[in-house]
């Protein structure tokens, strides 16, 4: 192979890109090894919708300003701190160029979508989803010269003397294959919660009940490879963040229309036919995903959202129609659940709800049921209207915690904290140094397009060191 | 795809698209999607017709093929499209020109030919390939009521076609959300069908030919539209001349049917050989299966409109005019003959779908005003 490259770049979503074009204007000849086909590019960016963002004022699409201070008070509210405090604060810092960064490669803007009004101020929507801004980004990647290969798996790292010297990818039977040599590398591969083998280590058979919203191609392979070379990991092996899908929704690749919005409109019931956790407890957005970890806990891994006539066109249409019947003892059945304890448990809940005769869902309303554990805080009505409906639910889960440890140059760690010289890391593959649990709307995209620039950038300049 | 299972996939990817709404911001077709939760035949044949085929949602869709979703809305919509112009059609036995696109070059071929064969059976030789010049020359080729009547008969049985498709198409995509629009409905759909707001992608531009977004077809497409109005203005102001002012043709060069015609002929050129190209090259994944062969029917028929005409007015004084004015007339037949069953429909019932697009939003709580 004599072809030499400055920077290779291995993954092919956000992160990737973002390092790719950084790279690519700093000066560098660039490879991009994407192990998808061409087709399914850009792992789990293709699931994305916006990206929360910095910004000192209201402009076409922030309906008002989000300064440093409010940014990162946001994330310490919902991760209870990120482990790397410098780097959180740099990623919300640096957030702030983003918006001009986008558009100068090619990104549109749009409104906030509908329902997602609550996150306008923060968050910024790019026209299409995912799979639209990286299209734009692969467009710009090829009229800058960015070579990009498809289909190109990377398998292990040449790391010497603490310098990386190449990547060896499979080739096209999944045998170790072809060398690439580069100056520097910067990996945006994406975790692991695509690789059910390694999510059964710590979840067990459990996890064979577990339903991926995002890319199968997020396998973990390069997480593996490059802690093989010695990186330090960040984060909790076992945590993932995972909110509550249709359990009929495909085993990988779902995406956003399998989630279901059923949660606070009702009742969730488990296998047993029995109610198990607060389902009024917060705000929709907030406890959004809570319910995915929730239901990992229950027997099977399954729970079933039951709402009548009154609620069920509240929420958005699931993809999936809903089990439908005129009466309770007749929804049990379709749902596997004993027909007898179902109908106690909502005659239960029915009694401790029964005052209940308005609610607010824009609000935490304080409708709530009397003397029932667990309570139902808000939004309780009665489910005393036929027809009743039925909604399977399983953990969909979105992303995992654990990743590389990295500087503030984005340079992955060895065991001992020492930064290897010229590897280099964006995106989920590194989001443990900051998230450690829970999530911050569009805060991936951010994680990802700030470091994957800061890797791009610093990818080039150590190539040549 | 037998017509149920159109109607029914429609409805399967439609509720998909509810789901997600990822394309919101591209287009009309999934604002309108929002205010709905499922979709019966009449909202499929709504939401076909607004749709205007910028595939931008095709592009930006992490479901379309070989995901297990399918998502393909273009292609579904095309295909929808389809059927909505052949249930429209009358007689009805003709809507089969909409997939048989041998039925669509046997009108168009045969209204040349009957127009052909009437002029060598009819025209003096010694009349037809003599040169004719001053004023009245065309008309001692083809007699001036020939013409007229010819003309008249067509182009109003093709509007009466039409007008016939259009108020049933209003009538099978009605809502519970409709009233009546008002002024202001009518002046946002005016607008938009005539600057062709959607066939822009959301902003970027329309992504045909391929994935790269532009707005070249926009302007093909505009090219097309304002050439055929041009031309419709020149033929209105000759009928005017000629019957008001007393003024035989062929007009002199600075005139204005002259002006008109010319630059409304030159405009269909590069206006339908620009689609055409387009159309050619254009990704074949997106475009609803038997849709090409309507759409090239049209386009070629309209094209050489164009191109006869722009050859007669070159040659008129020549001895060429009379066999350049005959095949100018006979495409000008194949045009209008074809008009009520090829794609020269979608003008009626995208129209309508954008006024009702526009009506609809004007309604409190549709949730569909962006």
């Amino acid at each position: 192979m004599s072809v030499n490259y400055d920077v290779i770049v291995v993954g092919g979503g956000n992160a990737a890109m973002c390092a790719a074009l950084a790279a690519r204007e700093a000066g560098a000849r660039v490879l991009v090894l994407e192990r998808s086909p061409e087709n399914e590019r850009g792992g789990n960016t293709r699931n994305t919708r916006n990206i929360r963002c910095t910004h000192p004022a209201a402009d076409q699409f922030f309906s008002g300003p989000y300064s440093e201070e409010e940014h990162l008070q946001d994330l310490i509210g919902v991760t209870g701190g990120p482990a790397n405090m410098n780097l959180a604060k740099f990623a919300v810092r640096e957030s702030s160029q983003l918006p001009a960064w986008m558009s100068g490669h090619g990104v549109h803007w749009q409104q906030p979508l509908a329902g997602t009004l609550h996150l306008g101020r923060t968050n910024r929507w790019f026209l299409g989803g995912g799979k639209a801004m990286l299209n734009t980004y692969y467009r710009a990647a090829a009229r800058m010269g960015i070579e990009v290969r498809y289909n190109a798996g990377v398998e292990e790292f040449v790391i010497e003397n603490n310098r990386f010297e190449a990547v060896r990818i499979r080739n096209k039977n999944g045998d170790a294959g072809e060398l690439i040599r580069g100056g520097a590398v910067a990996v945006g591969a994406g975790g692991y919660e695509a690789n059910i083998e390694w999510l059964k280590r710590h979840w067990g058979d459990a996890a064979d009940n577990f339903i991926i919203r995002g890319s199968a191609y997020n396998d973990g392979r390069v997480l593996a490879a490059l802690m093989k070379c010695g990186a330090k990991s960040m984060g909790d092996p076992k945590g993932f963040h995972a909110v509550a899908v249709d359990a009929r929704a495909p085993k990988f690749d779902g995406g956003i229309v399998t989630r279901l919005d059923v949660v606070p409109f009702g009742i969730v019931v488990n296998r047993d036919a029995r109610r198990f956790y607060d389902e009024g407890q917060d705000i929709w957005p907030k406890r959004y995903a809570i319910w995915g970890t929730l239901i990992a806990g229950q027997p099977g891994q399954i729970a079933y959202g039951i709402v009548d006539a009154r609620a069920i066109d509240k929420f958005l249409p699931p993809m999936f129609k809903p089990y439908q019947a005129d009466t309770l003892e007749g929804l049990a059945p379709q749902l596997g659940l004993d027909a007898r304890t179902f109908v106690e448990t909502v005659t239960e809940y029915n009694r401790a709800a029964a005052a209940n005769t308005e609610i607010h869902m824009e609000r935490l309303d304080g409708v709530a049921t009397r003397g029932l554990t667990p309570p139902k805080s808000n939004w309780a009505m009665p489910i005393d209207r036929a027809p009743f409906y039925g909604l399977p639910l399983r953990p969909g889960i979105t992303f995992t915690y654990m990743g590389v440890a990295v500087d503030e140059c984005a340079r992955v760690l060895d065991q001992s904290g020492r930064p290897f010289q010229n590897v280099h890391a964006a995106g989920e593959i590194m989001s443990g140094n900051i998230l450690t649990k829970g999530y911050l709307g569009g805060f991936g995209l951010t994680i990802g397009s700030v470091f994957g620039r800061l890797a791009g950038r610093e990818a080039a300049s150590n190539a040549r060191a | 795809m037998p017509v149920h299972d159109v109607f029914e996939e429609a409805n399967r990817q439609l509720i998909i698209c509810n789901a997600c709404r990822y394309c919101e911001g591209y287009c009309p077709v999934f604002r309108a999607i929002e205010t709905r939760r499922d979709f019966q035949r009449g909202d499929v044949f709504y939401l076909s017709n607004l749709c205007h085929d910028c595939r931008a949602c095709y592009y930006a869709c992490m479901y379309t093929p070989p995901h297990e979703f399918a998502i393909n809305i273009p292609k579904i919509l095309a295909e929808a499209r389809i059927e909505t112009y052949e249930r429209l059609s009358w007689p009805g036995f003709l809507g089969r020109a909409f997939k048989h696109r041998g039925v669509t070059v046997f009108l168009a071929v045969a209204a040349i030919a009957l127009v052909a064969i009437l002029s060598f059976a009819l025209i003096p030789s010694s009349s037809l390939f003599a040169a004719h010049v001053g004023p009245g020359a065309f008309y001692e080729v083809v007699p001036y009521f020939a013409m007229v009547a010819g003309g008249l008969i067509l182009f109003f049985y093709g509007i009466a076609v039409w007008l016939r498709g259009g108020a049933q198409f209003w009538s099978e995509t009605r809502t519970v959300l409709q009233q009546p629009g008002g002024f202001n409905a009518f002046l946002a759909a005016a607008g938009a069908a005539l600057g062709l707001r959607y066939l822009k992608g959301g902003g970027p531009g329309c992504f045909y030919p391929d994935e790269r977004p532009s707005s070249v077809r926009r302007v093909y497409h505009s090219l097309t539209f304002w050439g055929l109005v041009c031309d419709f203005i020149s033929t209105t102001l000759a009928f005017i001349y000629q019957d008001f002012l007393h003024l035989l043709p062929p007009y002199a060069l600075s005139s204005a049917p002259v002006i008109f015609g010319a630059v409304g002929g030159v405009a269909l050129i590069l206006g339908t050989g620009g689609l055409l190209y387009f159309k050619m090259r254009s990704d074949p994944d997106p475009a609803g299966s038997g849709a090409p062969g309507m759409d090239y029917v049209f386009l070629v028929t309209l094209g050489l409109v164009a191109l006869t005409g722009m050859f007669t007015l070159v040659y008129r004084e020549t001895s060429a005019m009379g066999s350049l004015l005959v095949l100018h007339l006979g495409f000008i037949a194949a045009l209008f003959l074809t008009a009520p069953y090829g794609k020269f429909v979608h003008a009626v019932y995208r129209t309508l779908a954008v006024m009702r697009y526009e009506m609809e939003r004007g309604q409190p709580g549709s949730g569909a005003g962006h």
